[in-house]
């Protein structure tokens, strides 16, 4: 029996508003070369300026994920020559990265996991390089983009895992406002190192590593692959290769690009250029209250006020919902009601019409007053569902449907007692068959009460009061 | 002339701007074929009328300095056709100031070499005796105003690149505490270790140039903040009862007929000194750690230079070699661009930098390094100054004999001046006298940040040894 070991590497592009170390603008564009500077070329004599929010995001994510911090800031030098790397060295955390000895919390299946964080660090990322065939591009617009590197210990054995932690993971980084983390945008690249192992075995067996993975899914693909591959290898008998190997996605095959004999010397070195800063307790204690509840709080927080779990982790699963979810209960929203409208009428709308959540009509205001409209019976369930279908397609608010389509329920006790002393006082005939025993005559007046009010009258409130006022007579 | 001679004239309309720099431009492309100082000749007069004490003086500018739309080769091949799209800040400041560039000055390649010899645009010879060096790297500078073509230049001094060609040629040479000027745009050789530094005629230009290109820049982390002084005033100041120490052991490295002339030299000008004032004290400092000096210096700056040099690859700007791939680009446009000296150094650094190697030179040098500062710092505790002979006189160009890197004399007494660099001090070179008729230096040292005490110091010894304005025997002056 073989079991398999995985280690990620996650790059997640930071969402500041100039690069790592220019002020040029860090913003994704589709035209290459045009938000860049003398410092992000590497043109003879620039000199680092290290961007202070993106050392606050990736402390503020060291800190979410719960890794300890060094007390000041340094930077090392990656020496290396390659095309895309304007300076032929990268500036990079490895005397001193921001996070070490971290974890990720996770709750699976009323289980809670623990996935271990090695180290977390800030560095520039490297030029878009594409390579045609007579000639290579540059783009230089990601040259220098401010990039948090996570790098897990080798704690994973199945895909699901992987995925859950990496889900987990893009939600902290949301939550935190540190990345936008879109996949598409190439904003959250993973690297993945696997390699299998016999389950009685103390020694981990030679690992492959696949770079730059986008998509999720993909990661999940490549994973069975390569289980299977080398676990076939293995079982013949054979050696699996140290190597990197890339992902062919039409063929959804792994390939072997390069075997790695030894490990390449990077000659890391203290950066000269960045004198290092203090990291007070004082500045982490700021930081660290600026880090929003995170996903697992908010969850097993909405579990605790009867939430079902299934819905809490959907609740969670972006910031957007999530807040709009706590808005709602901060304007009254009862917790098990709100989520449940929220969670089936109004995601299951986003979802069959495919657009974004923050697209909807409905506010967190809109739902709340609809729920207090139901709460004090001035509509039927019926008609909140039908209130929000027309809310979400025809932009229209809850007050605005209700008063258009008549729909208010009469529920005020003076008004329906006002109906009842009426038709009490119309049918005295009624009256004594029920104080003679014929107490099911009851539904008769109840139905008369209704029929005065024009339907609006509400049944449960008028049938309370009717018999509340017939045994006074 | 300098500043204040030429000041004196434009302020009274003896001459304009413009004929100024006509006739220093002149006198700068006349002097090309005798010295060679100069990659560069300005073409015409850039000027922004200032206020400052620098409006319409012109000056020279080291060709590893940044100057946008300027020819700026570093005197590398890999660079012969770089024109740069962004201002240095010192050259920014100058600008502002009104001070009228005249040219850009040839260095060692890349800033790498004490002699002068080795810029792509050849050797550049010492006005005082042209079959003799002018020292570098700032070997262009030096010569520019040793010969008084301009009566400041700026240069860069990573070891000792202004303080030794400052003595080889006669003049004043001072680097400020590291971080009092910004090193943007400046080409980084040893970051950890290079320093912006300005040559002049005298003590009070140095102070007065000083004063316009000092300060805080928020494009350099390592600047120091702003000091709410002037140097120009504070060099005036009475200041009384300063005390100096020399080191025994680099006195006593001299060997050579030469260099313990300079020696004789040094320790008639300490007694006048005495004479006039200053205490002076002979102090021991382990033998050791002086003959470290010089590899301390070669490893952490080879290392330092391989890494800062990455960035030469001709992808981006520099002399592109034609490849059928990236890398081979690479290699080719690096094969073809560097002289062997210039390989021969990053290969040594690459070597440093190697993780095996790491601990034992890197490091290790680093923590030598740290040793020296550490000794000197407890001494400034005691001290207000360390005062020794720049080095022995300006050798001569292509003889075949390599100066023996292993002897006294070259470990210690031609190399010491890096424990300016070492410690970030602000470090001054002054004419003290001739050995040969050739200009030796004396060199002032003090703590970091304590410029103006240096060049206070500096501007009274100045005024006792009596060597000012200092004019070889056949200059011109405009």
């Amino acid at each position: 029996m073989y079991k398999a070991v995985i280690g990620l590497e996650v790059h997640c592009e930071l969402n500041t508003k100039t690069k790592m170390f220019s002020g040029s603008i860090n913003e994704y564009s589709k035209d290459p070369n045009t938000n860049i500077s003398e410092i992000d070329l590497a043109f003879p004599g620039i000199l680092p300026l290290p961007n202070k929010e993106a050392v606050k995001k990736a402390l503020k994510l060291a800190i979410a994920l719960n890794c300890e911090t060094p007390d000041k800031v340094l930077f090392d030098r990656k020496n290396y020559y390659y095309a895309d790397l304007p300076k032929g060295y990268q500036i990079t955390q490895m005397t001193l990265p921001f996070g070490k000895k971290g974890y990720l919390e996770i709750d699976i299946e009323g289980q809670t996991r623990k996935f271990g964080i090695h180290q977390l660090h800030l560095e520039e990322d490297t030029a878009n390089m594409e390579h045609l065939e007579r000639e290579s591009l540059l783009d230089y617009n990601r040259a220098g983009v401010p990039l948090v590197e996570i790098v897990t210990d080798p704690c994973f054995n199945t895909e699901s895992e992987v995925i859950t932690f990496l889900e987990n993971l893009r939600n902290i980084i949301k939550y935190c406002d540190i990345s936008e983390a879109s996949s598409e945008k190439g904003q959250l690249r993973v690297d993945v190192n696997i390699s299998m192992m016999k389950t009685t075995d103390t020694v981990l067996g030679t690992r492959a590593e696949i770079k730059g993975i986008n998509s999720f899914n993909t990661v999940k693909e490549i994973i069975t692959y390569e289980i299977q591959r080398q676990q076939e290898i293995l079982e013949k008998g054979e050696k699996v290769l140290q190597e990197t190997r890339r992902w062919v996605d039409d063929k959804k095959i792994t390939v072997s690009m390069r075997e790695k004999v030894d490990a390449i010397d990077y000659k890391y070195y203290v950066e000269p250029n960045i004198p290092p800063v203090a990291i007070t307790e004082e500045y982490k204690k700021t930081i660290k209250e600026e880090i929003p509840e995170l996903p697992i709080e908010r969850e097993r927080k909405y579990i605790k006020l009867g939430v079902l779990p299934k819905d809490a982790k959907t609740l969670v699963k972006t910031k957007e919902v999530s807040d709009y979810y706590e808005e709602v209960l901060e304007l009254g929203g009862e917790p098990k009601e709100t989520s449940n409208w929220l969670t089936t009428r109004i995601l299951g709308y986003v979802n069959t019409k495919n657009i974004k959540f923050s697209e909807i009509y409905m506010t967190p205001k809109m739902l709340a007053n609809m729920l207090t409209m139901l709460k004090n019976n001035s509509i039927s369930t019926q008609q909140a569902k039908e209130i929000c279908t027309i809310c979400l397609e025809e932009q229209k608010t809850p007050e605005e449907i209700v008063k258009e389509k008549g729909m208010e329920q009469i529920s005020d006790h003076e008004s329906i007692k006002k109906l009842v002393d009426e038709v009490l006082n119309e049918n005295e005939e009624q009256v004594k068959q029920y104080k003679n025993g014929k107490t099911n005559i009851i539904g008769y007046l109840v139905g008369q009460v209704l029929k005065a009010s024009g339907g609006k009258a509400n049944p449960g409130i008028v049938s309370k009061i009717l018999n509340e006022e017939i045994n006074k007579r | 002339m300098n500043i204040t001679e030429i000041r004196e004239k434009l302020d009274k309309k003896e001459i304009s701007i413009e004929e100024l720099y006509e006739k220093t431009k002149e006198h700068a492309k006349k002097s090309q074929e005798k010295l060679n100082a100069f990659v560069t000749i300005t073409e015409k007069c850039e000027h922004i009328e200032s206020n400052s004490p620098l409006n319409g003086i012109p000056y020279s500018l080291k060709d590893n300095i940044s100057t946008k739309g300027i020819l700026t080769t570093g005197s590398s091949n890999i660079l012969k056709n770089y024109v740069p799209i962004y201002d240095s800040t010192v050259y920014k400041k100058l600008k502002e100031s009104g001070a009228v560039l005249i040219g850009k000055t040839v260095l060692d390649e890349l800033a790498m070499g004490g002699s002068g010899v080795t810029g792509h645009t050849g050797i550049v010879k010492n006005p005082w005796d042209q079959s003799r060096i002018a020292g570098g790297s700032s070997a262009g500078s030096a010569v520019s105003v040793s010969e008084g073509i301009v009566p400041f230049s700026i240069g860069s001094d990573t070891g000792d690149s202004v303080r030794k060609p400052a003595s080889y040629c006669g003049v004043v040479g001072f680097k400020p505490t590291y971080g009092r000027i910004s090193r943007f745009g400046l080409f980084p050789f040893a970051s950890s270790l290079d320093h912006i530094g300005i040559f002049a005629k005298n003590v009070q230009d140095v102070a007065l140039v000083t004063d316009i290109v000092k300060g805080f820049d928020e494009h350099d982390m390592t600047t120091l903040p702003d000091e709410e002084i002037k140097y120009i005033d504070e060099i005036k100041k009475e200041m009384k009862g300063k005390t100096l120490f020399y080191i025994k052991e680099i006195i006593e490295s001299a060997s050579t007929e030469e260099s313990k002339e300079v020696i004789k030299i040094f320790k008639e000008q300490i007694t006048k000194l005495k004479d006039n004032g200053i205490k002076i004290e002979e102090v021991s400092f382990n033998k050791q750690l002086l003959e470290s000096l010089y590899p301390t210096y070669f490893i952490i700056s080879c290392a330092e230079a391989t890494s800062n040099n990455s960035n030469l690859t001709g992808f981006i700007f520099g002399n592109r070699e034609k490849g059928n791939t990236p890398k081979e680009v690479m290699i080719n446009t690096r094969t073809n661009g560097f002289s062997e000296m210039i390989k021969r150094r990053f290969i040594i650094g690459s070597y440093i930098l190697e993780r095996e190697n790491q601990e034992k030179l890197f490091l290790n040098a680093k923590r030598v390094r740290r040793i020296v500062v550490e000794k000197l710092n407890e001494l400034f505790k005691k001290y207000d100054g360390l005062i020794l002979p720049a080095g022995s006189i300006a050798p001569k160009i292509n003889t075949n004999e390599e100066a023996d890197r292993l002897g006294e004399d070259y470990l210690i007494l031609e190399n010491h001046l890096v424990m300016g660099n070492f410690g970030g001090y602000p470090s001054i070179t002054m004419p003290m006298g001739y050995v040969k008729n050739m200009p030796v230096g004396i060199n002032l040292t003090c703590a970091a940040k304590e410029d103006a005490l240096c060049l206070n110091i500096a501007s009274q010894i100045e005024k006792i040894i009596g060597i000012k304005d200092n004019k070889k025997g056949d200059e011109k002056d405009v």
